[in-house]
C-alpha cells in the first residue's frame, strides 16, 4: 500500500516530491503555508519550509513505523477481524463511550458521532478538558469574535490572557496577530499595542508592550473589575491587594481598550482551567461584548489541538451541543460533569470505551484510569500510546495531514483542506470507523430479525 | 407480481401543478428512476392518493440552515434543544430541534412539511466548505447556498478603480470557487462601518463608504448589473440597507429603482417595508412596496414573514443584531476577514408587542396585496422571522380569513388598528400556495426540474390529506417522495436520503486569479490555493444551468 514510488528512480536520483501549501496540524494555528519536501523512497519529509520548531519536529520526525495495522490483546490480527471485534464490543456494551477526536479530520469525527447515535453511546472530545468552560460560558453570554485574518488586518490592541503562545502556538504572533502587516495596520507590530496578562513572566513576555501580572487564581476578580470600570461603575479600593494589579494600571488599560479601533482578547487554558473556570471565560467574553459599546472588540480562545475546533463544530451540528453528549435515550443530551469522559470514567459508568487519537491512560486522573483498565477499550491512534498498548482492540491509523486528507477547522472556525504528503500502509481513522459503523448496522438489523 | 421499486404510480390525487396549468385536476403522477415520466410498466408500485392533494415538493428560497452562523446559534441555545428533542428511528438519525435544529433534524423536519429543497441565504466564501460539510449531514432535501459578496473588500477595490470587467470576472470566479448557487448582498457597505469605524452602520444609501469612494447604492447597483449580465440562474439576492428601521421604505424603493433594467431579488421584504420616522414607531409601508413590485416585472421577492414565538436573529448584518440587543441578552458577533460580518441573537416575537404585531401584519399585508404570486414568494427568513416549522400556520393565515380574524383579536390592538390587515379579506387558493412555496421559487432559482410535476421533473412530490384546517394539512404530509423514493409513508419515515448539492458555474476568464492572488496573500490568513472548494466536497451534486444556456441567449448579452 505504501509503494507509491517508481522503482527505477530509486537507483541514483532521490525520488522527491514537493507539496506546497500543505497544512500543519500540530497545534490550533493550523498553518496552511507549509512547503514540504518529501523523500518518497524513505517515506520521510526532509524539509518543512515555514514551519516553526514544533511543526518542523511534527513533520520531520514522522516516519512509517513497522507496526501491525490492528491488534487484539496485543496480537496482530487482520484489519477486518479487529473491526468485527470492535463492533461486537460496542454493540454489546450498555454504556459505550467515545472520547478524543481532536486530532482527526472532520470526516472521521462525523462517523464517530454516527456510531454513538447508533449504539446510544456517549461522545465527548478533548474540549471537555481544555476549553470546555469556554463552551459553557459561550452558552451563557455569547461571544464577539473574528477570524485571525481580521485581527491581522485591523487589530491595533492585542491582549493575551492566561496563555503562552510563544511556546504553545509559536506562529500565532508572527503569522496572525502581532507582526504581520494588515490592510489597516500597514506597519505591523509598530501599529499595534500588545498586552500580556498572566500570573508569571513567560517566553511570550518579550513580545508585549506591557505585561500585567495577576495573582494566581484571581483572574475572575480582575476581569470583573475591568467590566465594572468599562461600565463606569466604581470598584473596591483594595483591588490591588486582591488581584495584584494597581488601580492606575486598570484605569489605563480600560482607557486603552475603550479607545482602540479594533481590540482583541485572546485567552488560554491559564484562564479556563484555573479557579473560576467557566466563570473566567464568561467574564472575559462578557468584557469583550461590553466593550462593543465603545469600539469594535472581539475575543477568541486559543485552541490547542489541530482539529479540536472541528470536533466542536461536528458534534454541534450533529447533536446541537459541543461536547459531552449522551445518546442513551435515543437522542442527544448534554450535561458537562455527567457526560464528560473524566467524570464518566471516575464514576465507573462506562462499560466499553473507544479512544480516538488520544491517550487518556497517560493523562487522566488516577481514578478514571483505574476504571478504564477494567473495561474493554478500542483505540485508534497514529502512534503507540499507553492507551493503545492496554487496549483490547488497537488500530494503528494513518496520520492526518501527513498521510491523509480531510478537513480541519482552525481555532477561528476557518475550515481548511489537508494535502497529504505521502501514503501510509495504515488505514485512515475514517476508514476504520466506517468499517465499524457498517458492522454495527448489520448487527442491529440481525438483532431485530432475531427478535421478530 | 413483484413491484419495481424504481417505478411509482401516484393514483387519483388532486394535482396542483401551477407551472403546467393544472389546478386540482384528478390525475395520476408517474415516476421512474427519480423523474416524472409519461409511462410506467405494470409492475410500478401504486400509491393510492384518492381524495388527497398532490403537489411538487416545497422549495425554500431563503433560509439559514447550515454553516458557521447556524452552528453558533446551535451552540448558543442548549435550552432550545433540550425542550424539543428529535429521536431517531430505524431509518433516520437522531438530533435536536428548537429554532435552529441539528443538521439531521433540519432535513427531516423540512421533509415532514413537504419541503424537498432549500437554499441557505448567506455564506461567506471562507465558510463554504463548512456549509457543504453540514449539507452532507442534512438529509432528504436538496440544497445550495448564496455566497456573500456584498461587502467583499477586493470587489470594492475593483469598483473604486472603475474596473467593471474585472469586477464581473471576479464575481464569477468567486461563485465558482465557493460552489454557490447565487450571489448575496447584505447591507452593502456596512462591514467597513461596523468593523472599521467602531460599530457604526450605514444609515443613508447615498453616503460615502470610506475608503472606497462609493455609496452603498452604487455598490448594490453594480452587483445587480454584473450578476444579471453573467446570466446566473438567480439574480442578485439583496438584503437592503436599513433593515428593521422605521422609514426604511425609501431605502427599499431606492434599491429597487437602482435595479431598473435588470433582474433583482429583494430578500425578506417585510423587514424593509416600514413607514414612519427613523427612531419612532414602525408604521406599515406595505402598500408603497408592493405597488412598486406589482408593477415592476424585473423584481422578485420573498416576504420574510414574522410569526409570534421564539426566533433567532441570524444575519451577516452584524450591526442589526447589536441594535436589537436589549439589556444583556446573549449575543454573538463573528467577523470574517475581508468578506463578511455576522450576528446571532435569540429573539422572541410577542403578540402583545406593538412592533412585533406590526411586523406580523405587514408580512400578511404584502401577500394579500400582491398581484403576482410568481414574484412574491413565501419565507420567514428562517430563523429570523420565525422557524421554518411555523410555515403551516402561516399558510393557514393566508388561506383562512376567519383564522386571521381570530388571531387579530389577540395581538397588540394599537398596532393592528393602524394596519391595512383588518380590511383585507383575500384568501389564497391551494394553487396560489403551490406557486409561492414551490413553483415560483424554483423558477426564480433557475431550477427547471423542480417546482412542477411535468414530464422530466425531479420526482420530489408531496401528498397531503385534504383537510379544511390547512395548518394541520401542511404540517403532516401523508407521503413525501424524494427523487422518486418514498421517504415518508403514512406520516412515518420509511427511508433515508442524502439529497443533492446544487450550485452553478458561470464562465470567467481564469486570468482573474492573477488579480485576486496578490490581494489574498496580503490580507487573508489562509493561502489562495487552499481557498477554493475542491471537487471532493461535491459528492452527489448538480450544476444549475446559466440562463443563456437554454438557447435563449438574448438577455444581458451585448
Ligand atoms: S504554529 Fe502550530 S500549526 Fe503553525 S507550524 Fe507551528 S506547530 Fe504547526
Amino acid at each position: 500500500m505504501s509503494e507509491t514510488k517508481t522503482t527505477e528512480a530509486a537507483a541514483d536520483e532521490p525520488n522527491i516530491r514537493i507539496v506546497e501549501d500543505a497544512t500543519c496540524t500540530f497545534c490550533g494555528c493550523v498553518c496552511d503555508d507549509m512547503e514540504l519536501t518529501v523523500d518518497l523512497d524513505a517515506n520521510r519529509i526532509t524539509k518543512a519550509k515555514n514551519a516553526c520548531v514544533l511543526g518542523r519536529a511534527w513533520f520531520l520526525q514522522h516516519g512509517i513505523e513497522d507496526h501491525p495495522q490492528a491488534m487484539i490483546e496485543g496480537r496482530e490480527v487482520p484489519l477486518e477481524e479487529a473491526m468485527d471485534e470492535a463492533a461486537r464490543i460496542l454493540h454489546e456494551a450498555k454504556f459505550p463511550i467515545t472520547y478524543g477526536l481532536s486530532d482527526s479530520p472532520c470526516e472521521a469525527q462525523r462517523v464517530a458521532v454516527a456510531i454513538n447515535d447508533l449504539v446510544r453511546g456517549n461522545i465527548d472530545t478533548t474540549t471537555s478538558v481544555c476549553h470546555g468552560p469556554s463552551g459553557i460560558a459561550f452558552q451563557g453570554v455569547g461571544e464577539s469574535t473574528a477570524t485571525l485574518g481580521e485581527v491581522k488586518n485591523r487589530a491595533d490592541l492585542v491582549i493575551y490572557w492566561g496563555g503562552n503562545p510563544a511556546e504553545s502556538h509559536p506562529r500565532h504572533f508572527t503569522r496572525y496577530t502581532v507582526t504581520p502587516k494588515g490592510r489597516y495596520i500597514p506597519n505591523g507590530k509598530k501599529d499595534r499595542y500588545v498586552v500580556l496578562i498572566d500570573i508569571r513572566k513567560t517566553p511570550s513576555s518579550p513580545v508585549a508592550d506591557q505585561s500585567i501580572r495577576v495573582k494566581p487564581g484571581r483572574d475572575f476578580e480582575l476581569l470583573w473589575a475591568l467590566r465594572a470600570l468599562v461600565r463606569g461603575r466604581d470598584i473596591s479600593p483594595d483591588i490591588e491587594e486582591i488581584t495584584g494589579v494597581s488601580r492606575e494600571t486598570l484605569d489605563e488599560l480600560v482607557e486603552r481598550m475603550k479607545n482602540c479601533n479594533f481590540g482583541v482578547l485572546f485567552f488560554g487554558m491559564g484562564l479556563t482551567m484555573t479557579r473560576g473556570r467557566h466563570f473566567n471565560s464568561g467574564a472575559l467574553l462578557a468584557l469583550a461584548t461590553d466593550l462593543n459599546k465603545h469600539t469594535h472588540f472581539v475575543a477568541k480562545p486559543v485552541r490547542g489541538h489541530g482539529n479540536v475546533t472541528g470536533a466542536d463544530n461536528v458534534v454541534s451540528w450533529q447533536t446541537g451541543y459541543p461536547f459531552g453528549v449522551n445518546f442513551h435515550r435515543g437522542y442527544p443530551r448534554f450535561n458537562p460533569g455527567e457526560y464528560t469522559t473524566v467524570d464518566l470514567l471516575a464514576r465507573g459508568d462506562a462499560d466499553a470505551a473507544m479512544m480516538i487519537a488520544t491517550d487518556p491512560a497517560s493523562n487522566f486522573p488516577k481514578r478514571a484510569i483505574e476504571n478504564l483498565k477494567k473495561i474493554p477499550v478500542i483505540s485508534l491512534d497514529a502512534k503507540p500510546t499507553y492507551t493503545s498498548r492496554a487496549a483490547r482492540v488497537a488500530f494503528m491509523v494513518a496520520t492526518y495531514g501527513i498521510n491523509t486528507g480531510g478537513t480541519v477547522y482552525r481555532m477561528d472556525d476557518v475550515p481548511i483542506t489537508l494535502r497529504p504528503a505521502f501514503d501510509s500502509p495504515f488505514p485512515t481513522d475514517e476508514e476504520v470507523l466506517t468499517g465499524i459503523y457498517t458492522r454495527l448496522k448489520a448487527l442491529r438489523v440481525n438483532g431485530r430479525k432475531k427478535a421478530a | 407480481m413483484a413491484e419495481n421499486s424504481a417505478e411509482l404510480r401516484i393514483k387519483g390525487g388532486k394535482v396542483y401543478d401551477p407551472a403546467n396549468g393544472i389546478d386540482g385536476e384528478v390525475r395520476d403522477i408517474l415516476v421512474r428512476d427519480g423523474r416524472v415520466v409519461d409511462k410506467v410498466s405494470e409492475k410500478a408500485r401504486t400509491i393510492n392518493a384518492h381524495g388527497m392533494v398532490v403537489m411538487p415538493g416545497g422549495v425554500d428560497i431563503h433560509c439559514h440552515i447550515a454553516g458557521p452562523k447556524v452552528n453558533l446559534s446551535r451552540k448558543l441555545q442548549p435550552e432550545d434543544h433540550r425542550l424539543d428533542v428529535h429521536p431517531g428511528t430505524d431509518v433516520t438519525r437522531s438530533g435536536v430541534g428548537g429554532v435552529t435544529p441539528s443538521t439531521f433534524a433540519t432535513g427531516y423536519r423540512y421533509a415532514t412539511l413537504g419541503y424537498t429543497t432549500a437554499f441557505d441565504a448567506a455564506v461567506p466564501p471562507l465558510a463554504a466548505r463548512h456549509v457543504i460539510e453540514e449539507f452532507h449531514d442534512t438529509p432528504v432535501i436538496d440544497k445550495g447556498f448564496y455566497v456573500l459578496l456584498g461587502n467583499n473588500m477586493f470587489l470594492y477595490d475593483l469598483l473604486k478603480q472603475g474596473r467593471k470587467q474585472d469586477f464581473k470576472e471576479a464575481i464569477a470566479w468567486w461563485v465558482t470557487a465557493a460552489r454557490a448557487a447565487g450571489v448575496k448582498l447584505v447591507n452593502a457597505g456596512s462591514d467597513e462601518f461596523w468593523k472599521g469605524r467602531r460599530n457604526e452602520n450605514v444609515t443613508d444609501v447615498n453616503e460615502d463608504i470610506d475608503p472606497f469612494d462609493l455609496s452603498p447604492l452604487q455598490a448594490t447597483a453594480a452587483f445587480i448589473e454584473a450578476v444579471d449580465e453573467l446570466n446566473l440562474p438567480h439574480p442578485a439576492h439583496i438584503h437592503c440597507n436599513n433593515l428593521g428601521h422605521s422609514g426604511n421604505v425609501q431605502t427599499t424603493l431606492d434599491t429597487m429603482k437602482a435595479a431598473e433594467g435588470h433582474r433583482a431579488h429583494i430578500a425578506h421584504v417585510q423587514f424593509h417595508s416600514y413607514a414612519g420616522e427613523l427612531g419612532k414607531r414602525v408604521q406599515t409601508g406595505s402598500e408603497a412596496i408592493i405597488d412598486y413590485i406589482n408593477t415592476h416585472e424585473n423584481i422578485t421577492t420573498d416576504v420574510g414573514m414574522v410569526m409570534f414565538g421564539k426566533a433567532t436573529a441570524m444575519t451577516a448584518d452584524a450591526p442589526l443584531t447589536w441594535m436589537l440587543r436589549f439589556k444583556d441578552t446573549k449575543w454573538v458577533n463573528a467577523d470574517t476577514e475581508c468578506e463578511s460580518g455576522c450576528g446571532v441573537m435569540p429573539f422572541t416575537y410577542q403578540d402583545t408587542n406593538y412592533t412585533h404585531t406590526m411586523q406580523w401584519a405587514i408580512g400578511l399585508e404584502l401577500f394579500l396585496l400582491s398581484k403576482d404570486p410568481w414574484r412574491v414568494m413565501f419565507s420567514t427568513d428562517h430563523p429570523n422571522g420565525a422557524s421554518f416549522q411555523t410555515y403551516p400556520r402561516l399558510i393557514r393565515l393566508l388561506m383562512d380569513r376567519g383564522f386571521r380574524a381570530e388571531m387579530m383579536k389577540h395581538v397588540n390592538q394599537k398596532a393592528i388598528s393602524t394596519c391595512l390587515l383588518p380590511q383585507l379579506d383575500r384568501e389564497y387558493s391551494l394553487s396560489e400556495i403551490a406557486i409561492i412555496t414551490r413553483a415560483a421559487p424554483a423558477r426564480a432559482l433557475g431550477l427547471v426540474n423542480k417546482g412542477h410535476l411535468g414530464v422530466g421533473a425531479d420526482a420530489d412530490i408531496t401528498v397531503y390529506t385534504d383537510d379544511e384546517n390547512r395548518e394541520h394539512m401542511f404540517n403532516a404530509p401523508r407521503y413525501v417522495i424524494k427523487a422518486g423514493k418514498p421517504i415518508i409513508e403514512d406520516h412515518e419515515f420509511v427511508d433515508d436520503h442524502i439529497g443533492r448539492f446544487l450550485h452553478t458555474e458561470p464562465e470567467h476568464d481564469p486570468a482573474i486569479e492573477d488579480q485576486i492572488r496578490p490581494f489574498f496573500e496580503d490580507y487573508y490568513s489562509i493561502r489562495f490555493n487552499n481557498y477554493r472548494v475542491d471537487a471532493s466536497y461535491l459528492h452527489d451534486h448538480e450544476v444549475i444551468p446559466l440562463r443563456n444556456s437554454g438557447g435563449k441567449r438574448k438577455k444581458g448579452s451585448k
